[in-house]
């Protein structure tokens, strides 16, 4: 059973959830507790000492059902499997009888396999199969590509082999037996291969999806597949989360070394000012206030959904965001994002403003008009955007004033550097004024540029 | 080990806390039944009211047991949670024995001997005496046991989970004047969590994660029907209904187990036999605490009681 258990961990940590040593032991003491009879307490069990989040309880529920599901090798069956075979080779009155019943035929010249396809004992099989998905080492499957090895070497343990020149020898013989034998032979096929691909599900997901994500990660933005665009968003989600979970922590942190004079003698007042405690000065940190406008024109459309998709879980790591999107103009979308889903916020805030054609000059003249008291000396200003705009006057002016009223000016671009500067973007121009300008063309660079713009408030 | 631990089974578990008005779900059953036989503290996490901090004084109650409540707040530090050294009583201690010091002292030559004679009396003013047990503390130094809740840890620093590492995994503390004090007998652990921040991967390593969500509409009757038992069947199976429907809005706050056991002490109060359209917007303030979640629940009540009372009458 112990062997099954840790297949079944092996089967979770695909799933996704973490399942540290520590904790498979405390699963194990538990289920040495409460036994494996009652199914429903054994996935309590389950879920009590390895899942720690809600996400996790749900994705090992899920794996909990998807793995039961599926016959295990049980030390009884696997001694039935022997007397079978026992039988089987000896021929034994009993599995005479059984074959008579089943094919009306000489079965002593049949091996084990054939002749347990042709008693049809759904359970041997099944046993034999999962015996044979031990023997190849099933639960090491990775990816999908490795569907075909496993399933030959399972067949292979269940000895194919034999039944292939069982079949060969009976097509000469006894037509009719070897015509049952290849439905059955071809019936067993279908089966491991089911086998096979649950084993995926189960062991090959998180490889696969680490894979993908590597991917996508380094894929381009605008030139997302749009049947990638869902898996791109989980991964900025992920992004985000991670961004969450390293900066939400607080950040008070003691300076040690100089004394609060004034706190430490209020603090020892009750023993008449001999300082038993001490009070050290905490140092301030400012708290992160982020402005950031994003390009949402035609030009970047496609980066656009994903720059906001981000923008959006900003404001749930840092309070202090305000966010602005342009193209001709410029509308503040702070209150869309904060109270909306991702992709509710996404459709109103393009149907305000997307898609037009981009005129950074007008864009910042109207912030300047309406929101430039948002900026103060702690401020960081995102601006998300190519700089392309379709020859308008780019007034360089006003960025030159955000750039001086804000603590950094950070400049993220989905276009490569080579092409800045050419046609009508208006880069150089912009960059002289940004304390930073980095390409931002795919996720991970997205993650690495919004990640230092917090850190610098840590 | 039996005698102290009547906890056989997970029915056993179930039946006891119901004793106490506590309906447990499988799933709660479980894991208390699992703490008690793998010695392991619970982390209890879900929205406010579904009756976190009543499981542990339901425990408490139910194997009779003292219990020591710890309520986390931000800045709350080693002094308050674990010990604290009586420094009063220390500096009154040194001045009432500065006569007998001197006494002791007097028969000294020079100041090495003196400091020799000093080092035999051993750290005094460092032992037990002086110690202040704070609740972590008391809970370990309890002869019989006791049931240790310490309530909304998500509210606490994070210099705090790490406090409780120790405490968590061995049932032990270190105080460096003393050295290490381990539990006398290893005390339930219950931690609360609003989720308000994410707990450390170490803090949640070191427990058994329960969830407590929402109940199903039948236990929820049987917890309304334990908690207040002068309500009507009709009138609760019609209530415990109508609290379902409202969760299904999309509200600020939703209302929990909490605020149905309220709701239905209200509803008795007022002597009302079943709900009408008049009586609910009367006391929907009870169960939704915001003016926004009333305003968006009050077009609905009528056709919630209809639905509500009609699934009555097919169950």
């Amino acid at each position: 059973m112990r062997e099954n258990l840790h297949r079944f961990f092996r089967a979770a940590r695909g799933a996704g959830v973490r399942v540290s040593p520590a904790e498979s032991i405390d699963a194990m003491r538990a289920v040495a507790q409460v036994g494996f009879n009652d199914r429903d307490i054994l996935r309590n069990t389950f879920l009590l000492t390895l899942a720690k989040t809600q996400d996790e309880k749900r994705a090992l529920g899920e794996c909990f059902d998807l793995f039961f599901s599926q016959p295990e090798p049980q030390q009884e069956n696997a001694e039935q499997n022997k007397t079978d075979d026992n039988s089987a080779s000896g021929a034994n009155p009993s599995a005479d009888e059984h074959g008579d019943n089943a094919g009306g035929a000489a079965n002593e010249n049949v091996g084990p396999l054939a002749q347990m396809l042709l008693s049809q004992d759904r359970s041997a099989i099944s046993t034999a199969i999962a015996n044979a998905s031990g023997a190849a080492s099933l639960p090491d499957i990775r990816y999908f590509t490795q569907r075909g090895i496993f399933q030959t070497r399972i067949l292979d343990a269940m000895g194919i082999q034999r039944l292939r020149d069982d079949i060969d020898e009976q097509t000469t013989r006894n037509p009719a037996l070897a015509e049952r034998l290849q439905e059955a032979l071809n019936g067993l096929r279908g089966t491991v291969r089911d086998a096979v691909s649950q084993a995926l599900l189960l062991y090959g997901r998180e490889e696969a999806e680490n894979l993908r994500n590597e991917i996508l990660r380094n894929a381009p933005l605008a030139r997302i597949e749009p049947r990638q665009v869902e898996q791109m968003r989980a991964l900025i989600r992920q992004i985000a989360r991670r961004l969450r979970e390293r900066y939400s922590k607080p950040r008070k942190r003691q300076r040690r070394g100089h004394l609060d004079v004034r706190r430490t003698l209020r603090r020892n007042a009750a023993w008449g000012g001999v300082p038993f405690l001490t009070a050290w000065k905490r140092k301030h940190r400012d708290r992160p206030k982020i402005v950031a406008l994003c390009d949402v024109s035609g030009s970047v459309a496609r980066v656009s959904d994903f720059f906001l998709l981000l923008i959006h879980s900003l404001h749930e790591v840092v309070d202090d965001v305000r966010s602005f999107a342009f193209s001709g103009h410029l509308i503040e979308v702070s209150d869309i994002l904060e109270s909306k889903s991702p992709e509710e916020a996404m459709k109103e805030i393009m149907s305000k403003v997307g898609f037009g054609s981009s005129d950074y000059g007008n864009s910042f003249a109207d912030f300047e008009d309406n929101w430039m008291s948002a900026i103060t000396p702690q401020t960081t200003v995102i601006v998300l955007g190519d700089a392309r705009s379709n020859n308008l006057d780019p007034r360089a002016d006003i960025l030159r004033r955000i750039g001086e009223r804000s603590k950094r000016l950070v400049w993220l671009n989905p276009e490569g550097r080579m092409v800045w500067g050419f046609g009508d973007s208006e880069m150089p121009r912009y960059a002289t004024f940004c304390t930073v300008v980095r390409q931002c063309a795919t996720a991970q660079q997205l993650e690495r540029a919004v990640s230092d713009i917090v850190a610098t408030y840590q | 080990m039996a005698d102290t631990r009547p906890t056989a089974s997970i029915e056993a578990v179930e039946s006891g806390l119901a004793a106490q008005g506590y309906i447990a779900s499988r799933q709660i059953a479980t894991a208390v039944y699992l703490s008690q036989q793998i010695e392991k503290p619970i982390l209890v996490e879900g929205p406010a009211g579904v009756g976190k901090t009543e499981l542990a004084k339901a425990i408490a109650a139910w194997r009779g047991m003292k219990m020591i409540r710890l309520q986390c707040y931000e800045g709350l530090d080693e002094a308050k949670a674990l010990y604290e050294w009586k420094y009063a009583k220390q500096l009154l201690y040194t001045q009432i024995l500065k006569d007998k010091l001197g006494e002791v002292l007097g028969g000294a030559q020079s100041l090495a001997a003196a400091l020799d004679q000093l080092h035999t009396f051993g750290d005094v003013f460092f032992s037990k005496e002086f110690v202040e047990p704070r609740p972590l503390l008391q809970a370990l130094e309890q002869p019989a046991g006791c049931v240790l809740l310490i309530d909304e840890i998500d509210k606490s620093d994070a210099e705090f989970e790490s406090l409780l590492l120790e405490i968590l995994s061995d049932f032990q503390v270190t105080i460096p004047e003393l050295g290490t004090v381990s539990a006398v007998a290893p005390p339930t652990v219950i931690l609360t969590s609003n989720s308000e921040r994410d707990l450390g991967d170490a803090l949640k390593r070191r427990c058994l994660h329960l969830h407590i969500g929402f109940p199903e509409q039948k236990l929820e009757e049987r917890i309304v029907e334990s908690r207040v038992p002068g309500i009507s069947q009709t009138l609760r199976k019609q209530m415990v209904g109508f609290i379902h429907e409202i969760r299904s809005l999309d509200l600020k706050k939703l209302p929990s187990v909490s605020e149905a056991i309220d709701w239905a002490r209200v509803l008795v109060l007022l002597q009302a036999s079943e709900l009408d359209h008049e009586i609910v917007k009367d006391t929907l303030n009870v169960l939704l605490k915001y003016e926004a979640d009333i305003e968006a629940a009050t077009p609905q009540i009528s056709s919630f009681i209809a639905k509500a009372s009609r699934q009555g009458v097919f169950s």
